[in-house]
């Protein structure tokens, strides 16, 4: 076994482990923390691929943003554990089944003719001046530029679609504008008056 | 000395003796780094002593000079607490957690032409993606010490650093796009010329908006909420003592220098001497070897750090919220068009 076999097949062994935990674990915050765990390892097996750009993306956006707002979310979540469990053996037969039909169809797609092991041979390596980032950019902008200007209205629809969903109107916040704040004077705050003494 | 070594090691096999030199160049950059940090606490007392009219420390040896390690001797010998009902894993896992990737991330700093661990070739890209798993160490620190104070800390320290992560990327991307590569050697290098030829000049915004983020992502002060001792008693960490937090401590402080050295790679030319194409003055500052001048540099800004704590007051939360997005992440986005703009056209001295 050569030494990249070895890495591979840690980062691998990492990565199955993750990911049934993330499947199998009760408390919610652990099986976001395995899910994390489960995108660093799938990092390091793309590293292993030459695609340094994609895994460094993964990480930089799935484990350093996306999966921070996730903990985020379930640690404020009171979840009481007691009803998620309930119904397991109710429902056993039916997600052993599902379970069998989505390993039936993956064997059927990658056992078949098109997306065989022998369709896919590996790549091999680039040499060492060879630029994942330069050629993904250049591939991204020239031939697939329709697909990915697509991909980034469609994304743009959505984040506006999420703040008009989530914006609430002004009546509903106690928020001031700093401008206002900023621009706030003596004379604005503090109203001096001359209280008459009492003469008795 | 690097080639006594090499001869020393040619006689071992090939793998055991790259594995040994390897390791021989990390703990060239590891211990540095700790004794950098341990002295950075020292200069901080002593700097914020002055700012404030006071001597400082200086009890412990000559003028203070031991009083780091008499810290560090102190909490070694301290006692871990762990507190009831604290999930014990995650709670001694944490301070890990925000310590590997602090220390993980100095693979790819070049400190010199050539004198870097790994060249990667998407070296800035790993940097941040690496010091952006930091603050999982926080997160969970605050979540597992079961308590209130703490979690608090862990919100708003998420909060924070996936905000101003934002703006820190786009100023990066600014320098990506300026130098034209990811690599932090040949960054520096397009900035070689003079004084003048350094990005600070034509990303000026970036460099201010980069260096401001940078302190927010170290929860430095003004923007260390996420400590806030007046409101939150120490944040994320108040449950942790003895060497768990001195673990949190020297994370903190060697992203500091992270932070101050990546600052002075991208926007003051790194290594390169700042009397560059000035007649007699290059002349006469050639032997100085570069690694001075990017500690110098770095130096500079490491003080700004001590600065900033010794004269801002804290930041409001909803402050900082709206500086990062409202103000930063604009400013960013308009000047990445202008740095656009200025590569297409070639505009010199930066660009041609």
């Amino acid at each position: 076994m050569t030494f990249e076999e070895l890495v591979f097949y840690f980062f691998s062994a990492i990565l199955v482990f993750a990911a049934t935990m993330v499947v199998f674990i009760k408390k919610p915050v652990h099986a976001a923390l395995y899910l994390v765990l489960a995108f660093f390892s799938s990092a390091g097996v793309w590293l292993l691929l030459d695609a340094e750009f994609l895994a460094v993306t993964l990480v930089l956006v799935y484990v350093g943003a996306v999966m921070v707002l996730f903990l985020f979310v379930v640690m404020m979540l009171d979840i009481n554990l007691a009803p998620l469990k309930e119904g397991f053996a109710r429902y056993l037969p039916a997600g052993i089944l599902i379970g069998l039909v989505v390993l039936a169809e993956l064997a059927f797609v990658f056992l078949g003719d098109y997306f065989g092991p022998e369709q896919y041979p590996n790549p091999g390596h680039h040499p060492a001046d060879y630029s994942n980032t330069a050629e993904l950019g250049s591939k991204l902008y020239t031939e697939y530029f329709l697909a990915f200007e697509l991909a980034a209205v469609i994304l743009l629809v959505a984040i506006i679609a999420a703040i008009v969903l989530t914006l609430r109107p002004k009546r509903w916040s106690k928020y001031v504008s700093p401008e206002e704040q900023v621009s706030i004077t003596r004379k604005g705050r503090v109203k001096l008056v001359d209280p008459k003494a009492d003469k008795d | 000395m690097l080639d006594a070594m090499n001869e020393l090691l040619a006689g071992l096999p090939e793998p055991a003796g790259y594995l040994i030199l390897t390791v021989a160049k990390i703990l060239a950059i590891v211990l540095p780094i700790m004794i950098g940090v341990a002295y950075l606490t020292f200069a901080e007392r002593k700097v914020i002593g002055y700012i404030q009219v006071r001597v400082g420390p200086n009890r412990v040896g000559p003028r203070g000079w031991l009083q780091p390690i008499a810290d560090g001797v102190k909490l070694l010998f301290k006692e871990t607490i762990v507190p009831t009902n604290a999930n014990k894993f995650l709670f001694i896992i944490a301070p890990v957690l925000t310590f590997a990737p602090s220390i993980a991330a100095w693979a790819v700093v070049p400190f010199d032409d050539g004198l870097v661990l790994t060249d990667v070739d998407a070296g800035l890209l790993y940097i941040l993606a690496i010091t952006s798993v930091g603050v999982y160490g926080v997160i969970i620190a605050g979540w597992a010490s079961n308590s209130k104070y703490a979690l608090l800390g862990a919100l708003r320290s998420a909060a924070q650093i996936v905000s101003y992560e934002i703006a820190m990327g786009f100023a990066l991307v600014g320098v990506i796009l300026a130098a034209g590569s990811l690599n932090l050697t040949t960054i520096v290098e397009g900035q070689s010329g003079s004084i003048l030829h350094w990005y600070w000049l034509p990303l000026l915004p970036l460099f201010v908006i980069y260096f401001i983020s940078g302190v927010a992502e170290t929860n430095r002060a003004p923007f260390d909420v996420a400590e806030g001792e007046s409101e939150i008693v120490a944040g994320f960490h108040v449950e942790y003592s003895a060497m768990t937090f001195s673990v949190f401590f020297l994370a903190e402080y060697a992203n500091m220098i992270l932070v101050s050295l990546l600052t002075a790679l991208m926007f003051l030319g790194g290594w390169l001497s700042p009397f560059q194409g000035i007649p007699v003055l290059e002349d006469l500052f050639e032997p100085v070897p570069g690694i001075v001048w990017l500690l110098l540099k770095a130096g500079f800004f490491l003080f700004l750090y001590l600065w900033f704590r010794a004269t801002f007051p804290r930041y409001r939360y909803d402050q900082i919220m709206r500086l990062g997005w409202k103000v930063f992440i604009p400013i960013t986005i308009v000047w990445l068009l202008v740095v656009g703009v200025g590569v297409v056209a070639g505009i010199g001295p930066w660009f041609d």
